[in-house]
């Protein structure tokens, strides 16, 4: 059900900054995503903390996630999803131009994911690097990619979001380890006709909220505490009112700077955090759940990977056609976020 | 904005926000015990009442919000200042 309350922002809310695509557009050309076949259901959890089914899936909506078996790298993941995202566009990879992996759980400090991926595709020359905005990284990588195609310093990007988030829970503690799931999703993103693809963007980061969710040490962080096993904590109410706030408004952002109602979206896809947080943002942006790619209940939070598992989901289903207005949306820790109207092509 | 307050209008509200009938919403209902909100229905209700009121709920004051008259007399001492301002 809609609110029919105003939304109002409030006081001291950090300024959003929004742009119109510009030069040569973009669009994501193809979707591919892996996730780890093993599923640890709440029942499970039941056995290892103290929880139950019924307190995570009234809280998160989190039914099951995909867990890695130990030793899983983000590396396999992020290079199955980035395989299937080639296949999807049509692409060979030596036809990249660039190769974005947007990660929280990288499987060491460098080398650079992205450049493993590079080596695993055999895709030498494409720049590659990895980026780091927690579960906002995937939009950033799809801005990143629209600005170079926009200026003609890329034709092929591929961006990920992969994330092996297991590594970082504690399953003795049951305020965070219920949420995460890990996973991969990868896009490619290519040129795409005027007024088509990626038409606004509203891109952010509020580094006063650096302590909302964290992992490791939080005064000097996790390397240079030398803390060896960083686990993932969140400040759960805070981040609550922060993510309800900034879906909405960047919701009103992305369509006000394209020109375009939000009674005129017909997909929503948001970063997949918890269901309460999905559903009270789109009460408010006046979206009913049938316009909205939710699969929290079989993923959990993914962090970089939710958006593209979520769109691949929608696309396999048929709920993308050509022309349809789809809003990515997303946030995380830092605290960042990001969204995007796109023209679907 | 410094108009009388409705009791109606937070039942209303309420009701939308935590999905129980308007009658259920009165100042000795406990959120936790008689409404089941949690603490996620209970951070979605005062935005809503922020929107609605143009006030403001400082974490403390947050913390405090036991049952529906605390969040009542909260919007009265609001409206009060204002009225006085």
């Amino acid at each position: 059900m809609a609110i029919t309350t105003a939304y109002r922002t409030r006081s001291g809310a950090v300024p959003l900054r929004s742009f119109k695509t510009k030069g040569r557009h973009s669009a994501i050309a193809g979707v591919g995503v892996y996730a780890p076949e093993k599923l640890i259901t709440n029942f499970d959890l039941e056995k290892m903390m103290d929880t139950s089914d019924q307190w995570i899936t009234e809280r998160t909506g989190i039914r099951t996630r995909h867990i890695a078996e130990p030793g899983t790298t983000t590396l396999e993941l992020a290079t199955k999803a980035a395989r299937a995202a080639l296949d999807a566009a049509g692409i060979t990879a030596n036809e990249l131009d660039m190769i974005l992996v947007g990660t929280s759980s990288p499987d060491g400090p460098f080398p650079s994911i992205a450049c493993r991926i590079q080596d695993e595709l055999d895709a030498p020359g494409a720049v590659a690097w990895d980026m780091l905005a927690a579960c906002t990284s995937f939009m950033y990588g799809l801005a990143t990619a629209d600005s170079f195609i926009a200026t003609e310093r890329a034709d092929n990007v591929l961006v990920i979001g992969a994330e092996v988030l297991s590594r970082m829970l504690d399953y003795s503690n049951r305020g965070t380890a219920v949420i995460f799931g890990d996973g991969a999703g990868a896009a490619v993103v290519k040129p795409a006709p005027d007024g088509a693809g990626f038409l606004s963007w509203c891109l952010g980061s509020d580094g006063r909220g650096y302590l909302q969710v964290t992992a490791g040490n939080k005064e000097f962080g996790a390397y240079a505490a030398k803390d060896p096993a960083p686990i993932i904590e969140m400040e759960g109410p805070d981040v609550f009112k922060f993510a309800v706030d900034i879906f909405i408004r960047q919701a009103n952002e992305v369509c006000g700077t394209a020109g375009i109602s939000m009674e005129d979206i017909d997909l929503w896809v948001p970063h997949q955090a918890n269901f309460r947080i999905i559903d009270a943002a789109a009460r408010r942006i006046g979206l009913p759940l049938e316009k909205v790619a939710i699969n929290i209940d079989e993923y959990g939070n993914t962090s970089s990977a939710s958006i593209p598992i979520a769109l691949e989901g929608a696309i396999r289903k048929g709920r993308v056609k050509t022309g349809d207005h789809v809003l990515l949306a997303g946030f995380g820790s830092g605290l960042t976020w990001g969204a995007s109207l796109l023209k679907w092509v | 904005m410094a108009t009388p307050l409705d009791f109606k209008e937070l039942q209303d509200l309420a009701s939308e926000i935590l999905g129980i009938e308007p009658d259920q919403v009165q100042l000795d209902k406990s959120f936790a015990k008689d409404l089941a909100a949690d603490s996620l229905d209970l951070v979605e209700l005062v935005a809503a009442v922020e929107d609605k009121y143009d006030v403001e709920l400082s974490e403390e004051e947050l913390e405090k919000m036991k049952v529906i008259g605390d969040l009542w007399k909260f919007l009265e001492q609001k409206t009060a200042e204002r009225l006085e301002a």
